[in-house]
């Protein structure tokens, strides 16, 4: 993690408003919470900004703490601690790669490389706007590494072939549906299951009535009324 | 009451303190950093660490309450300890990461010698370092022309962040990142706009935040520390100057939590540049509309010349800096001479006659945290008293003081205030029981009200005053001892600066047929006042004096001098013994920390010696002789309690009121000669007027 700080001011726009939208769903955010604890929807809030926008600008940080009724360093400083505020733009798909262990024994180095070659340096944004990719730590997905979050939707199991071929659509404007990309169902085995496929763990032969070393002879009366 | 053992002691402490103040009792010293008395807990620093019987590990014992401690299986007390093996262990590895990101420039930091960081880590630290790796650097950050910073200094107590947002009101400064990377700044770089500002240096424990003017100057141990009071306000706070040879270097405040509590206003923690600049430090007379140097006796002289004309004729103002014995001095030989005319409210005030509570600050400073119902009546205190305002803000942040509302000019005071109204006017509706704060007032139980003195220094001044004598008498306001909930007095009068309640506590104020303050300028003007005398008094406009021959009485070169047709030097606050009455009615002493400049002397010396040149030698050889003839003449001084039938409709004069706004409060910086004497004081005026143009356009 490096210091996060605004967008140079280069970066920054004139202003920014509310989409009807975002305005719209941040209201319903705000009825969450009682009129002294605005500031609870701060983190909700700056997402939706973050949706409408891409990325928190220095008008945007403004707008949400008036909004709120927030100063502005407050809102400056959740957004500095959540990685997952954009403090710059990025492109139109916004690639989390993951670079931790299992992800990089799986492969993640050969995905960096594709990146670099096919976006640019880590954190840049491509020639034609569509893509910026950075390094995250582990997504949680490590069964079905090496993956990349993009945008909102992990793609597992990738490969540098795969992952060429992924941005390649996206650029072509084609929708890649999320998910694993070799065949396997979620997180299962690739191909076939290889444990649990003893036939009898479902057939009932294994099962019949068993006693409780410890368990009382008899029920007391009441053993059924604990919770009324 | 729990009972604690704590390294053996057993004692009680109730169950909400924290476990360090309970070792505090105890007698066990614990290191800190994040922790400060009067801040919220943040426990983040871990250098409290003890170690709790029973606890896994060590705890923060600044953050956990005594009254959670966990009994011992039979029934024993908790038992604390504070200098075992392993809370030793546990400080050593605190500060062995605060170190590791530390710099080593001591050698280069204005902290040396009085920092925490240094102190704790001989006391507690490991004799070296394990840590080889890059220490971390932080960008530099602007907080303003009185604060230097130095980012990479800062551990992250977020001590200056708390008391920002919780003391002064100024939620502008924020840690931003994480971890590592978590850095303390502002929004967009901008300066901290409070008028308390300079606190946060002395709470930052090491030399992230430091003064700016300050720095480079000096040693904290090269410096010699006297102990004195502030004069840039009312209040009286306590402070210590700190000078090297004959220069006042900086000014810290000293704890006093019945006025200041630990914090002093940015005016009078920066002012000290100005004690070296535009000195009065000859008698100078002006020959030929030229100002020439001249001796003591010639001036004097001169001086005793002016006096002796016909006494209708002359008139003498004492100002907002003069001390007790100055204005005791002068006073007792104008009094020699039959001199009526004089007044020692050089702003135009009129609180002043009759009982001592018409125009003192009754509740007492603390009182207002007692609180329930507050009125502001002309004043900012913000701006008037920047500390006593913070004590305001506290008794709302604690919910006591639920209600305050303000007659006057709306400013952001750091706590919502109900806006009645701009001119006295509102007051008569108050006055009259009609409008609903009064019946908000009514219904407290302890209600207050502020009046601004210098609200009043306009045409119905006294009518005013009068006024909101008639709110306090008929809301409540003055219970006497005899009623129920009594002695109460929430009848408070705001003074802005130090001089004035001595002043008028020594009954400073036209004799029998005397000209006051304003007549005496009318006098001027018309001619028939023809010698002024000013006492440390830059309140007058010099143009408003006509042609009269003005004798001034000072330490700067200001308003009065420039005006003046003899100057007769004094000494400044810093470089005298004198007293001075805060506005509650408190007698302090502020005492010398360096010499009077040049031939400057005290005050009181000053007309001891014209008195004898005029033959009417005061009865006192020395200022120990003066003040025991203080105590003799005026009961204030010989610790006589107020009026117990003070009745505060008395106050005043009865008449109608104009609705003309009250004045806003004049800029914070540059309300005293010595104020505008400081290039410091003069850089904050200059950046609160940038500010505001920006924020207009
Ligand atoms: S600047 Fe000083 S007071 Fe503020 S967080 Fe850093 S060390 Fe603490
Ligand atoms: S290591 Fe990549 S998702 Fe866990
Ligand atoms: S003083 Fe307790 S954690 Fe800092």
């Amino acid at each position: 993690m490096s210091v996060r700080r605004l967008a140079p001011a280069a970066q920054q726009p004139a202003s920014f408003t509310f989409a009807d939208d975002s305005r719209a769903k941040a209201q319903w955010w705000l009825t969450k919470y009682p009129e002294a604890r605005r500031a609870s929807a701060v983190i909700p809030i700056l997402w939706l900004v973050q949706k409408q926008e891409g990325w928190l600008s220095k008008p945007a940080i403004e707008a949400v703490a008036e909004m709120l009724g927030m100063p502005q360093i407050r809102v400056l400083e959740i957004a500095t601690f959540y990685t997952m505020f954009n403090l710059e733009p990025v492109g139109k798909y916004l690639l989390q790669l993951c670079g931790t262990t299992p992800c990089m024994l799986r492969g993640a180095e050969d995905l960096k490389t594709i990146c670099k070659h096919m976006i640019g340096p880590k954190g840049a944004t491509s020639a034609d706007g569509n893509f910026t990719w950075i390094e995250v730590e582990c997504l949680g997905a490590c069964v079905n590494a090496p993956m990349i979050q993009i945008n909102d939707y992990f793609y597992e199991d990738l490969s540098p072939e795969i992952l060429e071929d992924i941005l390649k659509r996206l650029a072509a404007g084609e929708t890649v549906p999320p998910g694993n990309f070799v065949r396997r169902d979620t997180s299962a085995p690739e191909g076939h299951a290889l444990t649990l496929i003893d036939e009898r763990l479902y057939d009932g032969s294994r099962g019949g009535p068993i006693t409780l070393p410890n368990a009382p002879e008899k029920l007391p009366a009441n053993a059924d009324g604990g919770n009324g | 009451m729990v009972r604690l053992i704590v390294d053996s002691v057993e004692i009680d402490v109730p169950g909400e303190m924290n476990l360090l103040q309970a070792c505090e009792i105890a007698g066990a010293e614990i290191p800190r950093f994040c922790y400060h008395e009067r801040l919220s807990v943040a426990g983040n620093c871990r250098m409290c660490l003890v170690e709790v019987k029973g606890a896994p590990k060590p705890v923060a014992s600044c953050a956990q309450q005594v009254r959670d401690q966990r009994p011992g299986p039979n029934g024993e007390p908790p038992v604390i300890l504070t200098t075992s093996a392993l809370v030793r262990k546990a400080r050593a590895g605190v500060m062995e990461f605060l170190l590791a990101n530390h710099p080593l420039d001591c050698p280069i930091c204005d902290q040396g010698g009085e920092c925490d960081l240094q102190d704790q880590a001989m006391a507690f630290g490991r004799a070296r370092t394990r840590f080889d790796e890059t220490k971390r650097a932080v960008e530099e950050k602007h907080f303003g022309p009185l604060i230097k910073t130095e980012m990479t200094r800062c551990i992250q107590c977020t001590r200056c962040v708390r008391f920002a947002t919780e003391v002064a009101g100024v939620p502008e400064l924020g840690a931003t990142g994480r971890g590592e990377d978590m850095e303390i700044t502002t929004w967009l770089d901008q300066v901290v706009t409070s008028e308390l500002s300079g606190n946060l240096i002395d709470l930052c424990p090491v030399g992230a935040l430091t003064s700016r003017p300050y720095a480079f100057n000096a040693r904290p141990w090269e410096l010699r520390k006297t102990e004195s009071v502030d004069v840039m306000d009312g209040l009286g706070s306590a402070i210590r100057v700190d000078a090297r040879g004959q220069a006042v270097l900086r000014i810290l405040p000293r704890i006093n939590e019945a006025v200041n509590e630990e914090w002093i206003s940015d005016k009078a923690r920066f002012i000290w540049d100005g004690l070296a600049r535009q000195r009065l430090d000859r008698p100078m007379l002006r020959e030929n509309g030229r100002l020439r140097p001249a001796e003591w006796a010639e001036a004097l002289a001169l001086a005793a010349q002016r006096l002796s004309a016909p006494a209708g004729s002359v008139a003498a103002i004492a100002g907002d800096l003069a001390n007790v014995e100055g204005m005791k001095a002068l006073l007792d030989l104008l009094n020699s001479l039959g001199i009526q005319n004089r007044d020692c409210r050089s702003a135009g005030e009129r609180p002043g006659a009759g009982p001592r509570e018409g125009y003192l600050f009754n509740s007492r400073l603390a009182g207002v945290e007692a609180m329930d119902a507050l009125l502001l009546i002309g004043t900012d205190p913000r701006r008037e008293a920047a500390v006593l305002n913070a004590r305001i803000r506290k008794a709302w942040l604690s919910g006591q003081l639920a209600r305050i509302a303000q007659v006057g000019v709306a400013t952001d005071l750091t706590y919502p205030v109900e806006d009645l109204g701009t001119g006295p006017d509102i007051l008569e509706a108050l006055a009259a029981g009609t409008h609903p704060f009064f019946g908000v007032l009514d219904k407290a139980r302890r209600p207050g009200l502020i009046l601004g003195a210098a609200a009043t220094a306009r045409p119905d001044g006294a009518r005013i005053l009068r006024l909101a004598g008639t709110i306090a008498a008929r809301a409540g306001l003055v219970l006497h001892a005899n009623v129920e909930d009594g002695p109460w007095n929430g009848f408070n009068v705001l003074h802005a600066n130090a001089a004035r309640v001595g002043g008028l506590d020594l009954g400073f104020l036209p004799g029998a047929g005397g000209r006051d303050r304003e007549s005496i300028v009318t006098g001027a003007q018309q001619g028939s006042v023809e010698t002024v005398l000013l006492l440390h008094c830059d309140e007058i406009d010099g143009k408003d004096l006509g042609t009269a021959f003005v004798i001034y009485v000072g330490s700067h070169g200001d308003a009065g001098a420039s005006r003046a047709d003899l100057i007769l030097p004094a000494a400044a606050f810093t470089e005298q013994n004198g007293l001075f009455v805060n506005t509650e009615g408190r007698i302090q002493e502020a005492r010398r920390a360096v010499f009077p400049k040049g031939e400057a002397r005290e005050d009181w010396a000053i007309f001891r010696a014209l008195s004898a040149q005029m033959g009417k030698v005061l009865p006192y050889d020395s200022q120990g002789q003066l003040r025991k003839q203080l105590a003799l003449d005026h009961k204030a001084f010989a610790g006589a309690m107020g009026d117990p039938a003070f009745n505060p409709e008395a106050l005043g004069e009865l008449g109608p009121v104009d609705a003309i706004p009250f004045a806003p409060a004049p800029n914070f910086w540059l309300t005293n000669p010595v104020a505008r004497a400081s290039r410091t004081m003069v850089e904050c005026a200059a950046g609160a007027r940038r500010s505001v143009s920006q924020a207009a356009e």
